[in-house]
This record gives C-alpha cells, structure tokens and sequence, in this order.
C-alpha cells in the first residue's frame, strides 16, 4: 500500500489518475480505516486529502450560499453557528454520524462518496440542493449531490475525480430543513430508514419543497413527487398524508436483517411527516 | 459455616470503598487476555466451515504449512483420540472432526509469525466439503424429517417417538394441572419464543499458551475458571493436568460465556507442534459465530386463575434449543419457570433440543430468563383479564419459607415476599403512567450454587494481608473479598490485597459461576480469616504465656479474653508479624471445602415503557429492580450487578438475537447489527437492596449476579404489551415486529 499526502487537488487527481489498482481517498478514514481493519478493502494506493490548503476551511459564498472544505469534520460542521442557524438539518445529519470519537474525524464528502444507500448526511444533502466541487484530469466541475451515487458503493465520480468542497445555497428568507433517520437503537447505528426535508414558506404556505430518502433503494433518492405535494399546502392533515403516500410510493426497499420492505416503506412515510413538520416549523422562527 | 445470628454490626461491611482493580484498568495497566507476549512468540488463526452443515471431504495442508511464516497447522488429527462425554463434545467442539456443525465450526488452525502471515496462509488451505441439509430453528429441528444433527446422542430421559435432535428431557412438578384448570375462572395458554442472545462481554476469548515436547506447559488466558480450563486442555491434549500451569487475566466480562474452553487446547496444540510460544486472539465475528450464545426457546404454558387471583393449576413445555451439541439448559428452564409460585397442581416438561448453530454456553441465570418471560406474560394477561392488581396476585400466590417448590423441596428462607413488598411500596409502581405508557412487573428467580473453593490468607511481616483465591473476578469479587476479610480480622479494607492465584498455587475451585463467588469465595475467606485470628491468638497466648483459649480477637488485636485471664495489652497484628519469624515462622489461614448453603434469590423488576405507534420503537422510560442479596458485602457492586441484568435484559427483550438467513449463517456477526443497548439507550437503573440473610452464609450472603437477568424479559414484555395493548409473545420486541402486532391488533 502506498500512502500519499499532496497539497493540492490537482496533485491528488493526478495521483489517483496514474493509480491502476484499489484507489482510496482518505478524508476522516471513518470508512477507509474500517474497511481497511477489516479486511475488507485494502488500497493500493491511499491518498489523503487533508494536508491541501483549505479543506477544513467553511467559507461563506459570494452568492450567500456556503462553501465547506472536504475535509471539514461532523464536531468542526456543528460548532460553526452561522451555518448551523441555517442548515440545521445539514448539520444535524452529519451529527448523527458515530460517536464524540468517530464526530472529530468523519466528513460530508466521505459520507457520500463512500456510497452507503443509509448515509445519513445524503438526504439532507440532496434535501438542501447541495452540490460538490469536483477536480478532475480533465479540469473542475460542479455536481450535484443527488447525481453523485449510483449504487451501493459506486458513484458518478470518473477516475481520477476528488471533491474538493461541498456548496450549499444560500438560505434565503423563510427556509427550514431537517434530517430524521430510523435506528433500532438510539445511536451507534446504521439508518433503516432515513428522511431529509428542505422547504421555504411564504407565511404559512410552503413555497419550494425537496424531500429525499435514504436506506429505501440502492441509492439515496430524491422523490421530487413528494416535495411537489407540500408546495402551495400550509402543511395541513391532507398535504402530510400526501407527502407520506408519495414517500412510501417511491420506496424500493430490501428486506434484510435490518428491516423488511414493508417496515421500510411504511417508516419512509412516517419520518417524512415528521421531517417535514420540523422544516415547517424552523421556517417558521 | 451457617448463618451467624451474633454478627449484626459490621465495620466494613456494607461499606463502599473503591476497587482495588479500578486504576489499574481505568489506566490500562490492567492485563486482558490479548495482553500477554512471549519471546519467539506466534500469532494464530483459526479456520472455520462457511456452511451450516456440511461433510469435511478432505483438508489438504500442504500449501498454508509451506506459505511464508507458517510454523505449524493443526486439524483434528492433533487432539487426543478415543474421549467420551462432555470433553468428546469440547473437542468435537472447538476442531470439527468429520462434519462441520454449524457456520463458524473450527475446522482447522495456524500458526504463524505475524498474524498476518497467519491470516494469508489462512486462505491457501484447502477444504474440501459437501453440504448437507441444515435446520436452525427450535421447532423445525423436532419436526419429522428434519436433518439429524447426531444419532444417537439423545439419553435415556427421552420418550421414545421423539426426533433423535431431542437429546434430553426433563419432566417435573406434582399435583394434577388439570384439576387445578378445572377450578379456574380463567384459563390461559399461549405460545412464546425468545431467540438466541449473546453475553456481549467486550474482550474477545484470546490466550498465550506454551507446550514443550516435555509436555510441560503454561497458559494464560481469560476465563471464569482456570482450573477447569486446565482439566480440559489437559484431557483434549492427553496431558497429565499438573503439567499444565493456567494463570488467568483480567477479565472483560463474561457473564457464563467464559465458562466454556473454545480457543485454549488449540493454541497448546499448535504450541505443541511448533515448539513456540502461540498466541490466539478470536475475532470479534468468530465469538458471536463458535462461541455460545444462549439457548433460543420455543415454550407452551397454560395458568389458571380464579377471580381472586389464586392460581389453581399450571402446566408448561419448554423446548430449549442449544445449537449442534447437548446442554441447552432445559431442565433450568422447566424448574424456574413457575419456582415463584406456591402452587397445588404443577406440572413442567423441558426438551434439549440440538440444531446447526454454535454450542449454546451459559448466559447469567442460563434458562430462567425465557421461563419467566413465558410464565409471567400469562400472570400478566390473566391479571389484565380478570382486574387484578399484578403485585397482589403474586403476594398471594407467592413461595414462602416452608412451601412446596414446583420442582420438589421446600423453600428455606426466602425473600421473594419481601421483594414483592419493597416493590409495591416503591413509589415507582404507584407512580401515574404518561399516556400511551405501559407498566410491567415480573418475578424472577434463581437457584444460586456453591461448589469447590479453596483459598489462602498469608500475613506479610508489616501485618497487611495477602488473600489469594481461584475464582476470577467477574463483578468486583476482590473488592468483596478484601472487605470480608478485613472484617474477621478487624484491619482496615485497604491492608488486604487479594490475588486470582494460577492453577498452581491453590487447590481446585470450580469456575466463577452460579452466582458462587461472593458467597463461596466470601464464605472461604472468612472461614481462612478465622483460622488465622487462631493462630494468631495463639502466638500471643505464647508470648503472654497463657492458654491460646484465654486470648480473643478484637478490632485487629489479640486480648486476654477476661479478668481471669491476665492483664496484657492489647497485642496488635502488626506486632505479632513483625515477630512472627521468631514465633513460630510465617502466619498462613486456609480453608478449602465444598459448601452447601447457597441460597436462592428471587427478585420483582417494575419496568415503564413506551411505544411509538408508527415506528414500532419502544423507549423504556423508568425501570426499577428489587431483589433479595441475603447481604450486601459492597452495595455498589450488588446495584451494579442489578443493573448489569437489567441492561442485558432490555437488550435481549427488544433488539438482541441470532439471525440467520435460508441458508444457515449467521448474518449479524458484529456488534452493528447484533445490537447491545448502548447507554442511551438506557435510563437510570432504579435499585432496592433486600435483605433476607441466607441460612447457609456466615454473613448471609446470597449469590446476586444471575437473579437480576430473571425478570427483565418478562417485565419489559409485560410494559410493551400494556403500552401497545397487544400480547407481545415473541423476542425480540423489534421494531418491525412491534409494527406487525399493533397491525394485526388492530
Ligand atoms: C463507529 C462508526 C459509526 C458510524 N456511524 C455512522 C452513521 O451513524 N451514519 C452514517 O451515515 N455513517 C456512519 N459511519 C460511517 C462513516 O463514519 C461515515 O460514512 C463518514 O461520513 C465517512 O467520512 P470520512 O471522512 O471518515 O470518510 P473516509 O473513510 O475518509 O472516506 C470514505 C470514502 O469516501 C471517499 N472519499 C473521501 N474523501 C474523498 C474526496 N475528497 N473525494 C472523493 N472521494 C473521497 C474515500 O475514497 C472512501 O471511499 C460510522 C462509522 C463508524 C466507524
């Protein structure tokens, strides 16, 4: 295993470019390590990203928006409280991750890179419209996070491609997100079911809404028929069964010893709801 | 060695001093199994079958003994021949010999110089199997047409007809259940079943074990019971015993699991062969895959009860499933089942039942658990049905000192009345219930053992003391230890050091289990203390120059026991072992023997839970656990041990068990997806002390360690079902399964 450590994310692509066997990026190595211990996936080349310039750097955007480093840990994300006065679900999502231990180390890019349909910063992600910056051999670009997974530990990201920071918009007047996951336990657990809401109200009306869903298919979806059921609603009765027939509808789930299709589906609803009641409310403050 | 009625005042005591073990392993400085290194030192693994059930066709060798690093391989071949019995189903155990049982069933070890040499000479040996048919399932394995596990390994207990995977029975109880139904308003029967659960202790099985050629050998390694360890390498390895030194670690928890050999003869065997030192550390899949978990269950149990809450007859059925070799503890099971009831017409049929799964091991209060679960759902469901409150019921119907036990004796003093009491008083059970919450009470009970115990008391020359006993520490025993010592000789708690001493320096003491260590371990303490205070006052009785009758002990000094006797100061124990080279050489108390008096405990767990409708999650909101210690040496250690049950037991009532797909392996082999509670999952664990002295302890001591596991299921059952208005009948309580019940409920 080869061990790198460039200072810049052109270094870092290239390296991964020339790389022909097990290729791992090493942001908090919440996943690499793990994998790595376990036998699971050993790399033969394992590049870490967090000697470059900036990648634990949260920095606000021209446009309003965010702009966070993709080294920038779950403990660094929650104590910045700007960003967390505006994307609490974001924040929130990241936070569930692990313990006060695995917090100081694990990351949003790793979160979603590593491909895990129940990664539970991925809905609240897509949820909040986030993008990633990507370099590449072939240059920089931006993507977003719904078209980043592909499948369970696959992403769109070509050969040779980093992130280099995830974007969020800015929050605009009247907004609110939130991230709601299902666990057996109450923590130290992997997502049965997980739902991220993101919407804005004008008043009481809801004016844009995105719901997305995660450890219901093969990867983290965005159920563009779900948020179009809020839009125009005041979050009524009839609007929140809405939003959760259209959750369950767009459930494909397994069963597995984690939890069968029909739990799934019917839990996929549920957290919808409640996601979205937490949305509306912090909207609302 | 009974109960001394003199001895009400104590010093030590019932107080809380720190452990004498806590720096150290709040530091590391504490040595577990996997903490141990020898010069030249090997790294081994084990190689296990990936099939539920299959034939060993051929295991070639030849390329993993010639891989890098490699320095020697075993397989059944280099294990003893021609046993019979239990060490037959260890050895059959721990090295398949011509089938592999079960997913996990070691098939062969190696040893390497790294562990990752190990671990790559692992994949190039080759097995060759044919897969045979598998059943896992506790009711299936007695259906006509399941696969046989063994021929005939059943005993002669079973009734003829029974499938050959039925192994033993166990039958018991006395009157006529079914006159007793005949006299009931209501009679109840329904059908439960708990899975498989694990201990969950934290620190893997792992050991350092050397073997010469001269069959002189050494071993460390993490157990409950040294001395048993080397009995059974000393067998499986044809060994003479006293040619094999144990020594034990620290220990990492075990709860019974450790009571039980799987990697020990193995490393010696591969010691043996490479003529090194070998250490073996099991991964933590490979303790949930080859080492017990549990019994899973399946039982039948039928009450009748009249209006006023009298029950008039009892009947049950356990059937306990204890993976591919005999033991599941079926016989616990049928007579706990109803042990807290005085009841006219009892009756209790238990079946040990083998399946493709690992060798069940005991699990705290192995079988009760379940038993009660079954039993006290009933109680509970006739108490709903009929209007009656769940304490009353059980007072009225409650085992007294002098009532007929469900399996035959009469009880001895008990203190299961007391504990129904204390529960009833606390204002946990007359507490107003949130909306949507429900309350769950369960009895539980245990029988407590005593068993071989042998210890050693030396007073060093500064008149501190050094205990040394052979029962490893599992729950804080040398803090108790230390105490009751302190207390015979009158010394301050802090002069007393005690040791786990190696299987070379004490005589044999059974494994630390059955509850037996603060009772037997305790009982041989005091015993060894006042056989010192003897000598003790003899030496001062020779410098005094007066009968050793005329000299008494008090407060850590002989005196002259009266007037008549002379008037001496008082002679301290510091004193006497400064002189004692002079007097007469080294000071040395020592008891050994095999008590009898091990009282039973029973307790009354009251626990509050709440059910979210539309996830199927339960959050246990308010637990309270009563239960009868006969005396506590060291009240936190005994509220620990309450609170440890209690954990355990949420855990297996709501999100514990083996689950295995089609095709027989275990699919939840990490602490991921096998789900221990973790602390929040928890909430303050009340605890009530009650103490009703054991006749058989000097001090009244009853064993506390399994009891606080008995009610838990049950209780927590009970809550869920009166929360969700729905009779919870199977373990887990998971979520989905919640969701499923409230569906069909409704
Ligand atoms: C005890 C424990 C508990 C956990 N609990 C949860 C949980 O509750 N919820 C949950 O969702 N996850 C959980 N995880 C998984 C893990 O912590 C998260 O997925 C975490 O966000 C991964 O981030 P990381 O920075 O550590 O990723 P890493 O391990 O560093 O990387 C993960 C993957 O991302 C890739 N990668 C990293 N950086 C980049 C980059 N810049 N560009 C492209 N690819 C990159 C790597 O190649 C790798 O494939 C847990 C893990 C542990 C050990």
């Amino acid at each position: 295993m080869r061990y790198h450590t460039p200072t810049s994310f052109e270094d870092a692509s290239a390296i991964a470019a020339a790389a022909t066997g097990v290729t791992r990026f090493l942001a908090g190595g919440t996943d690499v390590l793990v994998q790595l211990r376990s036998d699971f996936v050993t790399p033969d080349d394992l590049i870490d990203i967090k000697q470059i310039a900036g990648v634990r750097d949260i920095t606000r955007r021209g446009d309003g928006g965010w702009r966070i480093g993709a080294a920038v840990s779950g403990a660094e994300l929650a104590e910045h409280k700007a960003l967390t006065a505006e994307w609490p679900g974001v924040v929130e999502a990241l936070e569930l991750i692990g313990s006060t231990q695995i917090q100081a180390r694990c990351t949003l890019v790793g979160n979603l890179c590593n491909g895990s349909p129940a990664a539970d910063s991925v809905p609240a992600m897509i949820a909040a419209s986030a993008s990633v910056s990507v370099v590449g051999p072939a240059g920089e670009r931006e993507i977003a996070v719904e078209d980043v997974p592909t499948g369970p530990g696959m992403t769109s990201l070509d050969a040779g491609e980093v992130v280099s920071a995830v974007n969020l918009p800015p929050r605009g007047e009247g907004g609110g997100d939130a991230y709601l996951r299902f666990i057996p336990r109450t923590e130290m657990d992997i997502a049965v079911v997980g739902a991220g809401v993101s919407l804005s109200r004008d008043g009481e009306s809801i004016t844009a809404a995105r719901v997305a869903l995660g450890a219901v298919a093969p990867t983290v979806l965005l159920v563009e028929e779900a948020g179009a059921t809020l839009v125009g609603s005041t979050l009524d009765d009839t609007a929140l069964a809405a939003l959760a027939k259209a959750a369950e509808a767009a459930c494909r789930p397994i069963s597995d010893k984690r939890g069968t299709v029909a739990f799934r589906t019917q839990v996929a609803g549920v957290l919808a709801r409640r996601a979205a009641k937490i949305a509306y409310d912090r909207a609302g403050a | 060695m009974a109960f001394d009625q003199e001895k009400d005042e104590f010093k030590v005591v019932g107080t809380r001093p720190d452990r004498p073990d806590g720096i150290d392993k709040v530091t590391g400085r504490a040595r577990f199994g996997a903490d141990a290194t020898a010069p030249g030192m090997l790294h081994a693994v084990i190689i296990r079958s990936p099939h539920a059930h299959a034939r060993i066709v051929k295991i070639d060798t030849s390329k993993a003994e010639a891989a890098h690093g490699v320095k020697a391989v075993v397989t059944r071949a280099d294990f003893a021949e021609g046993l019979d019995g239990e060490n037959w189903n260890i050895l059959e155990n721990l090295m398949a010999g011509e089938r592999a049982l079960y997913d996990g069933h070691a098939v062969a070890a190696i040893a390497a110089t790294s562990s990752l040499a190990a671990r790559d000479a692992a994949r190039m040996l080759e097995v060759e199997y044919e897969v045979l048919p598998h059943v896992t399932d506790v009711d299936k394995a007695m259906q006509e047409g399941a696969p046989v596990i063994r021929e005939g390994a059943a005993d002669g207990s079973v009734p003829a007809g029974m499938h050959p995977n039925v192994v033993r029975c166990h039958d018991s109880g006395h009157g006529d259940p079914e006159d007793g139904f005949a006299e009931a308003d209501l009679v109840i029967e329904e059908r439960f079943t708990t899975e498989a659960t694990h201990q969950g202790y934290i620190e893997p099985h792992a050991c350092l074990g050397t073997l010469g050629p001269d069959g002189r050998g050494e071993l460390w390694c993490c157990t409950q019971g040294h001395w048993n360890v080397q009995k059974v390498c000393a067998a499986l390895l044809d060994i003479e015993t006293s040619k094999l030194r144990v020594t034990a670690s620290e220990i990492g928890g075990g709860f019974g699991g450790k009571t039980a050999v799987f990697i020990e003869p193995v490393a010696l065997a591969l010691s043996r062969k490479a003529n090194r030192p070998v250490k073996l550390v099991m991964p933590r899949a490979d303790v949930f895959r080859a080492t017990g978990p549990t019994a899973s269950t399946s039982m039948d149990v039928k009450i009748g009860m009249k209006k006023d809450g009298t029950i008039t007859g009892a009947s049950g059925e356990f059937r306990c499933q204890g993976g591919a070799f005999p033991g599941a503890p079926m016989e616990f099971t049928a007579m706990c089942a109803f042990a807290p009831y005085a009841l006219k017409h009892v009756h209790q049929v238990g079946y040990d039942v083998m399946t493709n799964r690992p060798k069940q091991a005991a699990y705290r209060a192995p079988g009760s658990p379940m038993a009660a679960f079954a039993v006290e759902s009933v109680i509970d469901e006739l108490c709903n049905r009929l209007g009656l409150d769940p304490i009353d019921v059980r007072l009225k119907n409650a085992s007294r000192e002098g009532t007929k036990a469900n399996f035959g004796p009469s009880w001895d003093r008990i203190g299961l009345v007391e504990t129904l009491e204390a529960a009833k008083e606390h204002p946990h059970f007359s507490a107003p219930l949130a909306e949507g919450a429900g309350r769950g009470i369960s009895c539980g009970f245990w029988f407590n053992h005593a068993g071989e115990t042998a210890v050693q008391l030396a007073l060093s020359e500064d008149g501190t003391v050094q205990l040394s006993v052979g029962t490893p520490d599992i729950g804080g025993s040398r803090a108790s230890m230390c105490m009751m010592a302190a207390e015979e000789l009158g010394i301050p708690y802090e002069d007393v050091r005690t040791t786990i001493a190696d299987t070379a320096t004490l005589g044999y003491n059974e494994i630390s289990h059955g509850s037996r260590v603060t009772y037997a371990s305790g009982l041989a303490t005091i015993e060894a203390a006042r056989d010192t205070v003897k000598k003790l006052c003899k030496r001062a009785a020779a410098k005094w120059g007066i009968d050793a009758e005329a000299v008494e002990w008090r407060d850590g000094c002989a005196i002259p026991s009266g007037p008549n006797a002379g008037d001496f100061d008082p002679m301290p124990i510091k004193e006497i072992a400064r002189d004692m080279g002079k007097t007469g050489g080294p000071i040395v108390g020592h008891f050994e023997a095999t008590p009898e008096g091990a009282g039973v405990s029973f307790a009354t767990h009251i626990v509050d839970a709440e059910v979210d409708r539309e996830t199927g999650a339960t959050t246990i909101t308010r637990y309270t656990v009563v239960q009868d210690a006969g005396k506590a040496i060291h009240p936190s250690y005994v509220e620990g041990q309450y609170q440890g049950g209690a954990a355990q037991g949420i855990g297996w009532a709501l999100n514990e068990e083996y689950v295995y797909d089609d095709d027989g392996r275990l699919q939840n082999a990490g602490f991921l997806d096998y789900r221990i509670p973790v602390a929040s999952d928890l909430p303050m664990i009340d605890t009530v002390i009650v103490e009703v002295p054991n006749p058989g302890h000097p001090y009244g001591v009853r064993g506390v360690g399994e009891t606080s596991i008995c009610p838990p299921l049950a209780a927590i059952a009970n809550a869920v079902s009166n929360a969700a208005g729905v009779r919870m009948q199977d373990l887990p309580m998971r979520p989905s399964r919640i969701l499923e019940a409230l569906k069909a409920g409704s």
